[in-house]
């Protein structure tokens, strides 16, 4: 079975359409023959020419689901598309906190499973990739029964280009009544201030571990990154340990990353680490254990103390 | 207020993983270990469930009988268990697995149903949706506070921009990040007690689950192709002599990061 009809669910946000969305529309238009995308939010529509630029001819629109979390409403109206005789051969869904709620609720709602953890995919049929082991097994997956196909995608996992697509019609998809599924209900939403890019759309990024050996001593990490125009990140030890939020956290149950340079602080390289960050272009490691996992994926590895030569390189940096 | 907290059994992270050559999927034959993801579950199961009467139950899918991983989380306070162990349950994806963990979860009748947000070995991460669904439940996943008032429980759930806070009626699911607890260590007298423990062991037709539903004829995909990726080495690693700085602020000019 080849995958012509695709749908995308493209989470919108007030500045447009997440980037990991535009990844998956892109990659849809490549593979499959007709795209469609699945938003929701109160001013979709504006967004639409968004959408249809990197590839949807079609938008099903949910609508406003107010202050309900997302993904039992999204999956109640998407089931009831495809119940109606309306539906996709394979549908694309973000890893992100809402896109997974959504395939979740999905899947049972429509007893179809799910491959996640996609990171890439093959027009025959609807292969796809995926990494185990912190990266050092690459597997090809398919589904064996019958569509839609669901696939949970990472980020990064394709380019985001536009198209140049024409505005899309835009078809109205309003969620059924969830019931007692659907009683979420958001009180308040709180913003987290960053200076400087974005984890995942930073070009350096600057990451700490549990070598740093306090909290406070993640400030030079966020004072390195910010010399170098860059995002500061961290591993899951040290976001378990709460020195930082988990937004920070760069790893297999945090972000992927890509930028063009990683510089790796007091970190081991355990593999829930590498998988989110060796694909970064350029590596650079400071640790004082030689024998650290970390150097083996080491552009340039420094057997050294953070706590001497992250300094000094700040200094030099400032001087500079 | 009854707390089931849902656990995973799971070779060491430790050690290097392997898939099982004959099936390609995860090799779960060995010694199986408590889910580091999974004590912050219990340890804020425990911590909800404190009162006269409130019991933490955990709920896990695992293969030969396997409790090691549960005896921890006794260890660590949890009341009693639910084991479910079947040959037919083997190469189970996340929707079947889900669908057995959603039927012996039943048999708790909980207030509060706990997950991690995925697991370390298999990480698909849908779980707690598919779970919330089979049982008819709101859920809120990724957790990072959780208070309970009155009927309703209270979570501030991550965001990418943040985090939000978010409210519904018990029962519920609510899957928690590594940041919600720091975990306890199990006691010697903890580790004696958990021995004791009850421990019910059932099959997936005890949970009225058919086996055409669940297991590698359930799962309904498969692993065609597994190959190793090529490593990236070949990197240049020094010994820091007072140099280090220099080195790298040499490697940063030669990319015009600077």
């Amino acid at each position: 079975m080849s995958l012509d009809t695709i749908w995308v669910l493209a989470e919108v946000g007030e500045s447009g359409p997440s980037t990991l969305s535009l990844e998956l529309l892109t990659e849809a238009r490549k593979i499959g023959s007709s795209v469609a995308a699945v938003t929701w939010g109160p001013n979709t529509a504006e967004h639409a020419v968004a959408l249809g630029e990197y590839g949807a001819a079609k938008v099903y629109d949910v609508g406003d689901v107010g202050e309900t979390l997302p993904g039992v409403p999204v999956a109640a109206a998407i089931a009831a598309l495809v119940e109606g005789g309306d539906k996709p051969d394979a549908l694309l869904i973000p890893a992100s906190y809402d896109g997974r709620d959504v395939a979740g609720r999905l899947s049972v709602r429509l007893d179809r499973p799910v491959l996640t953890n996609v990171v890439g995919l093959s027009d025959d049929g609807g292969s796809s990739q995926h990494m185990l082991f912190g990266g050092t097994t690459a597997v090809t997956a398919r589904f064996t029964g019958e569509g839609p196909f669901i696939y949970v995608v990472r980020a990064k996992s394709f380019a985001a280009e536009p198209g140049g697509g024409a505005t899309p019609e835009v078809v109205s998809a309003p969620a059924p009544d969830a019931g007692a599924s659907g009683a979420t209900k958001v009180t308040a939403r709180h913003v987290e201030e960053r200076s400087g890019p974005k984890l995942d759309e930073a070009s350096v990024i600057v990451s700490g571990g549990r070598g740093l050996g306090s909290a406070e001593k993640y400030e030079m990490i966020e004072e390195l990154a910010n010399l170098l125009h860059g995002a500061a990140g961290a591993s899951r030890a040290i976001v378990d340990a709460g020195w930082v939020p988990y937004a920070r956290q760069v790893g297999q149950t945090g972000k992927t990353v890509k930028p063009n340079l990683y510089i790796a602080c007091g970190i081991s390289g355990a593999t829930q680490h590498l998988v989110g960050m060796k694909g970064s272009k350029h590596i650079v490691a400071i640790n004082k254990d030689q024998d650290a996992p970390i150097f083996s994926v080491a552009d340039l590895g420094i057997v050294g103390d953070v706590h001497k030569v992250v300094p000094a390189l700040i200094e030099k940096l400032k001087g500079s | 207020m009854n707390v089931v907290v849902c656990v995973k059994q799971i070779p060491d992270p430790a050690a290097p993983g392997a898939l099982d050559p004959s099936t390609n999927t995860l090799d779960r034959s060995g010694k199986l270990i408590l889910d580091d993801s999974d004590a912050y579950g219990v340890e804020m199961g425990l911590q909800l469930a404190a009162g006269d009467g409130d019991e933490v139950i955990l709920v896990s899918m695992a293969p030969n009988g396997e409790t090691s991983g549960l005896r921890t989380a006794l260890a660590m306070g949890a009341a009693r268990a639910i084991l479910v162990s079947d040959d037919a349950l083997g190469g189970s994806d996340a929707l079947g697995t889900a669908k057995v963990l959603a039927a012996a979860i039943k048999r708790a009748e909980p207030d509060l149903v706990l997950t991690a947000t995925e697991s370390t070995d298999g990480y698909t991460g849908t779980i707690p949706a598919q779970v919330a669904e089979f049982l008819g439940l709101p859920s809120i996943t990724f957790a990072k506070k959780i208070a309970i008032d009155g009927g309703a429980v209270k979570v501030e759930r991550q965001t990418e921009a943040g985090f939000d806070e978010v409210e519904c009626p018990l029962p519920a699911v609510v899957s928690v990040t590594a940041g919600v607890v720091e975990p306890r260590y199990p006691s010697f007298k903890g580790i004696m007690a958990a021995k004791s423990k009850p421990v019910d062991v059932l099959s997936a037709s005890d949970l009225g689950v058919g086996t055409d539903q669940v297991g590698a004829t359930g799962a309904r995909q498969e692993i065609t192709d597994v190959s190793k990726v090529e490593e990236r080495g070949g990197g240049e690693i020094v010994v820091d002599e007072g140099d280090g700085a220099d080195r790298v602020l040499a490697f940063l000019q030669e990319l015009k990061v600077i």
